[in-house]
């Protein structure tokens, strides 16, 4: 076994056991500090996948600033009424049924597909320079996107602004 | 040999644990964490696929799925505080009225 392999069984096992803890702990601020490892190896398996730019990207936003907008709305709540109450929904047994479907029958799709076993081999392209080849993408075809992207940024700042604003405040 | 189907499988993986989130707890902050993890499982089946046609474009969608992502929390995070505001509750199950 090589490093490669290695490295990506360290890194999915690590994520998918913090991505467990994560949803499975009853403290929300448990709950997101598990979510931070696990996007930090979901990083990880975008190294292995060469796209060095997008696990820069993940590092900063879902992992960084992202959680701490959580740990910050979770500190906002008084959580000593919501500790002691059960953290599952009444239909926990059915959703648990309907999840193991969903991972059985994604997981039968994916060993039956028809992609051939190694990846190919990566000598040039993409692989010599990642965020170049990423932003000559997103900055030539992709630009009117890109320009959406901005405006759906802009609008959210706007929206959550106004729904989290006092209403006695006027 | 890591082949496509071993980063589909995880992906697959995640994707799961995120839907069982979702249906299972009953801590709103808790079902919009699972969200992003199911997103994360789909950004990743998205690299993986991007490395085998070896082809830019899926990163660059993954950019947009982050920028979506960002947005749904950030205003996901402001109708809970809204609600627990007029309700006093983040749980799911009791919040099963349309007037506050």
């Amino acid at each position: 076994m090589g490093l490669y392999d290695f490295m990506f069984y360290y890194l999915a096992a690590v994520a998918v056991i913090t991505a467990l803890l994560a949803v499975s702990r009853p403290n929300p601020v448990h709950a997101v500090l598990f979510l931070v490892p696990c996007f930090f190896h979901v990083a990880g398996i975008f190294v292995l996948l060469q796209a060095e730019f997008l696990a820069v990207i993940q590092i900063l936003v879902p992992a960084g600033a992202l959680m701490v907008l959580y740990l910050f709305v979770v500190f906002l709540f008084n959580l000593h009424e919501i500790k002691g109450t059960r953290a599952t929904h009444r239909q926990a047994a059915l959703a648990g049924i309907v999840a193991a479907a969903i991972v059985i029958l994604l997981v039968v799709l994916a060993v039956n597909s028809l992609f051939p076993v190694p990846f190919p081999e990566q000598a040039q392209g993409m692989a010599a320079d990642n965020t170049a080849a990423v932003g000559g993408e997103l900055f030539t075809k992709f630009l009117f996107p890109f320009e959406l992207a901005s405006l759906v940024l802009l609008a959210v700042m706007f929206g959550a602004m106004v729904l989290a604003r006092r209403e006695d405040s006027e | 040999m890591i082949s496509l189907t071993h980063y589909l499988i995880l992906s697959a993986i995640l994707f799961t644990i995120g839907v069982t989130g979702v249906l299972m707890r009953r801590n709103v902050i808790i079902i919009l964490l699972s969200v992003e993890l199911m997103l994360t499982a789909v950004n990743l089946n998205f690299v993986a696929f991007s490395h085998y046609v070896n082809n830019p474009v899926g990163q660059v969608f993954v950019f947009f799925v982050m920028t979506v992502a960002a947005a749904e929390t950030a205003l996901g995070l402001a109708i809970v505080i809204a609600l627990f505001r007029n309700l006093e509750t983040v749980n799911v199950d009791e919040i099963n009225q349309m007037k506050g």
